[in-house]
Formats: structure tokens, sequence, C-alpha cells
């Protein structure tokens, strides 16, 4: 009997539950684009729906350039992109928002004396054209490429600033930063690349064409491997109430503090 | 009174049937999911550029989607298990079956026990702190990720799975032929050899076939110490196992696009070859009971 009834009362509220999660009376707010803003959309978006009860947050991942065609369609009412609009884009009457910088550390092993390289060399070191350190100042070690599996943001920010697409010569393709991280911190000839938010002391970051990583210097721009975190909007049509506030939410400093802990740099 | 007995037991059957048939469902509930959805990018891509393709670029600008190099890892990195892991495995059991004293043996057989129970993300975590490094710097390259990295951790992974099975199919040997076997005057070890293990060889047979299967399924342990590059397997290059592909670029493909199609064909892939390994399963199993 006992057993009865603490099998209606699950389902009961089991039903309850489901019921709850019908209730859309107060706006949904929809965001589609760049897999890379994962992290922070998804943050802020949670948030969000934290501070506003009842309104529906809702992201597609399906990539910066879907996204910025979904906002010129109206299938969205915020695009999202990891990288500037195009004048083209811009010609159709969308405006951008920079919302964050992420910036991408290049790592290297604490033993490797190595600091300091320049884009150029990088970009070279990972389409297979320099393959020993001794090259470029380091011990005569083969260099190890440590990168991130097809589809991860981070390659696709790395080998974007790098020019370097599809053409990576790739050694280890692992599939967390945790992963790249004490991958490169057990390997005296490893390089790769992390978001600079999750750099720990086991491995070292280079300086690029002499700036150090931080974020002081990618908000300022000298750092150089970096990208927009964009918002898209269409200048107009106005976005609607609960988007607007959404918006004005994730722009303000308050958000300053959910977008760091998201790995990206604040800018507003 | 007796009918309403009988009406409990149906019922009580009636019960125990759909608990069963829910495992049934699932079987196919997942064969048919796993075919609807892994034969279209097979068609698209088309079978021979599919199987036998050697390229897997599935993000390029020109997408490449050629499973040949992990069709050649899983069998490889499967077999090269089985080639240190089952002799391992095998002598363990004749030892402990046979030879070693009582004490001994509950001490080896916990530790087997414990083996087993070990997830398999924890094996991949130590074989990436402690195994990588090791043969980067006992082989001198420049990398330890590689196929044999994968090969020591799937054949450290599968020995508890052959370690029993062989264990119960040598203590299931009758007495009697042993007995038969060291009256005529055959030394224990002789015994053991040709007379204990042939009985049990379908068993042992079975042992290994459970071996693969465990090892060809494995994902995790392996992505972590493989390396996973797409490239053609060589013993010290980094690789991508028919599981891995799939577990690593599952989480950003996006909906509906032919990566992730394909994704599903390689799972497709992977399903045919465990079903064959179990048909062969149920074989020797089927033999062991004869």
């Amino acid at each position: 009997m006992k057993k009865i009834i603490t099998f209606i009362t699950i389902v009961s509220l089991v039903f309850a539950a489901m019921a709850g999660c019908g209730k859309k009376d107060s706006g949904t707010v929809s965001t589609d684009g760049s897999t890379s803003m994962e992290k922070v959309i998804g943050a802020l978006g949670e948030a969000f729906e934290e501070n506003n009860s009842g309104v529906t947050f809702t992201y597609n991942p399906t990539g910066s350039g879907s996204g910025i065609t979904a906002v010129a369609e109206g299938r969205c009412d915020i695009g999202l992109s990891s990288r500037n609009l195009k004048d083209e884009e811009k010609a159709q009457g969308l405006n951008e928002t920079v919302l964050a910088l992420d910036g991408i550390a290049v790592i290297v092993n604490p033993d490797n004396p190595v600091n300091d390289l320049d884009l150029e060399t990088i970009g070279k070191i990972y389409m297979g054209e320099i393959t020993n350190w001794k090259d470029i100042g380091g011990e005569d070690l083969e260099i190890v490429l440590i990168g991130r599996e097809a589809g991860s943001g981070t390659r696709d920010g790395f080998e974007s600033i790098m020019g370097t697409e599809d053409a990576c010569k790739y050694r280890q393709e692992l599939t967390s930063t945790g992963d790249v991280i004490t991958t490169v911190a057990s390997n005296p000839a490893a390089i790769g690349y992390a978001s600079l938010a999750s750099v720990k002391e086991t491995v070292k970051a280079l300086l690029v064409g002499g700036i150090a990583p931080t974020e002081e210097t990618v908000k300022d721009g000298s750092y150089v491997v970096q990208r927009p975190f964009v918002l898209v909007t269409k200048s107009s049509a106005k976005l609607s109430e609960t988007a607007q506030k959404f918006f004005d939410y994730i722009t303000s400093p308050e958000a300053n503090e959910i977008i760091s802990s998201a790995g990206a740099v604040p800018v507003n | 009174m007796k009918n309403r007995k009988r009406l409990v037991e149906n019922a009580i059957h009636g019960i125990f049937l759909i608990l069963g048939l829910i495992t049934v469902g699932c079987v196919l509930l997942i064969t048919v999911y796993l075919v609807i959805s892994g034969i279209p990018a097979i068609r698209k891509i088309g079978i021979l550029n599919f199987f036998f393709g050697k390229k897997w670029a599935s993000t390029a600008a020109q997408p490449q989607y050629g499973i040949f190099p992990f069709i050649l890892t899983s069998i490889y990195g499967t077999a090269g298990a089985i080639v240190v892991g089952v002799p391992i495995g095998f002598m363990t059991a004749v030892y402990l079956a046979k030879i070693a004293p009582p004490k001994e043996k509950a001490v080896i057989e916990a530790a087997v026990s414990l083996l087993a129970g070990i997830p398999s993300v924890v094996y991949g975590l130590v074989g990436m702190m402690v195994l990588v490094p090791g043969i980067r710097i006992v082989f001198h390259i420049p990398d330890g990720a590689s196929l044999f990295a994968a090969i020591i951790v799937l054949a450290i992974m599968i020995l508890p799975s052959i370690i029993k099975v062989s264990l119960t199919a040598l203590e299931a040997v009758p007495k009697e032929y042993e007995d038969a076997s060291l009256a005529l005057g055959a030394t224990p070890v002789e015994t053991y050899f040709r007379v204990s293990v042939p009985a049990a060889k379908s068993g042992i047979a079975a042992a290994v076939v459970l071996g693969v299967g465990r090892a060809i399924g494995e994902a995790m342990a392996i992505m972590m110490v493989a390396g996973n590059a797409p490239n053609m397997p060589k013993v010290f290059q980094s690789v991508r196992f028919l599981t891995t592909a799939v577990a690593s670029e599952m989480s950003y493909a996006a909906d509906g696009s032919l990566q992730k199609q394909a994704l599903f064909s390689i799972a497709l892939v992977l399903f045919l070859f465990i079903m064959l390994i179990n048909a062969a399963l149920n074989f020797f199993l089927k033999h062991s009971k004869e």
C-alpha cells in the first residue's frame, strides 16, 4: 500500500512539473549563431531566466554565419557571431554590438625555453612548416601539436585567427580544454591553445609578438590572438520587450562577472 | 479461491513478460534508430567513399568522410589488446584454477574484481598521466599518445573478463579427467595444459570473444590516450577509433548536418561489429554447454 501511495505521489509530482514547463506567459528571447559563444551566452541566458521568472531563453548553436542569416531573416531575436560583421552584412541593415572578447592563449610546457613567438611563426608551426623547436630558439625536440576536436569553438577561433583553417597537422585532437592543458603540461615538446581564462600555472602562455596574454592586453587589442563575441541585431526592426531587456542586461556591467566566469573578457 | 489464485499467477506472469519485453524493446528501438539515422549519410557519401575513404575531415570547407582509418584502428587496437591481454589473463586463470593456494587465490580474485569495477575514465586518466609520458620517454618519440598506449590500456581493461570467464570454464572441468591423467603418470603441469585446458576450450574462447567485445566498444579511456588524430594506424602514431570518432565530434555537430549523420553511420558500423562479436560469443557458449 505504501508503495502504491509513493508511486502515485511521484507520478502526480512529475505531471505537476510538466505542467510548470508548459507555461510561457511572459515572452521569449531567441538567440542563434556561434558555437563558440555557447558557454557565455548560456550562462547569461540562465542568469536572465533566473532573474525574470516565466521568461524563456533559447540558444541555437548553428555557427556565426547561420546566426547572422537567421537574424537578417527575422528567425531569431539576436544573432551571435564570433567575428566582426562584414561591410556587406552591415549594408543589409545589421548592427553589431561587441559583448565580450575571447582571448586564446598559446601554451607550451614550462620547461620550454621559448617565450615569445609571432603570429606568423605560430601559423607555420601549426601548418607543419616548422617542425623542430631548435629552429625557433628552443631545444632539439620535434614539436608536438596539440589541438581541439573538429567543431570546437576554440579550434575554430584559433585557426581563423592564424589563417590555418583545415590545414593544421595535429598530433593530438583532444576534447576539452583541461585535456589540452594536462597534455601540454606533461610533454616538454608540446604546444597547444586554450581559452585565456582557463590557463593554469602548469603551462606557460607564450607572448605573441612580445605581448603577454592578459585581460588588459586582450581588451586594448594589443594581444592579437583574440576575437570578438558579437551580438547582431536588425536596425530596421525593434526588439521585443523581453529581448530588449535581455540585450540591456547582458551589455550592462552587471553581467561582467558572468561573462568572465564563462571564460571571456567583458568589454562593457 | 482456485480461480483467484490462477488470476494472480497470470497477472504476475504478464508483468514479468512486460518487464522482459522492455529489454527486447530497447534493443529493437536502438537497432531501428541506428539503421534509420545511419543509412542516409552512407548513401550520400557513397559506400566505397565511406568505408574505404582514407581521409576524415568533417568540418573542412571540402568535407571528406572516409572511415577506413577508424575501422583499421579499431581492428588493430582490439587485436593488439587481445595479443597482449589474452596470454596474461589466460595464464592467470590457469594459475588461479589449478595451482594457487586458496589464500593467494582469494587475494588475486579480489584484485581482479576490483580491476573490473574501475571506471574507464580512471583508466584513461592514469593512462594520460603515467602511460603516455612513460611511452614517450621509453621509446624516445615526440609524443606518447598513440595506438600503442591504447592497446596497453585496452589489454588491462579486458583482463578481468578474460580471467573470470576462463576461470569458471577451467573450474568446471570434471576432477575425474585430471585424476585419470595424473594416474597415467602425467605431471600436474602436463595435466593442466593437455587435459584441463582442452576440456575448457570453448569457455576460454568465449572469454576471448567477450574481451574483444569489451575492447572494441570502449571509448572514454582510449579517447584520453590515443591522440584522436584521424591517421591511418601505426603503432606510435596518434589514431582515432570508431568509438572515439563518434564521441569526440558528436557534441559539436550541428543537427541535420551531414557530419552528424555520418557520425550515426559510424555508430551503425560499430553496432554491426558488436553484433558479429555477440553472434560469435553465442556460438561458443552454445558449444561449451554441449
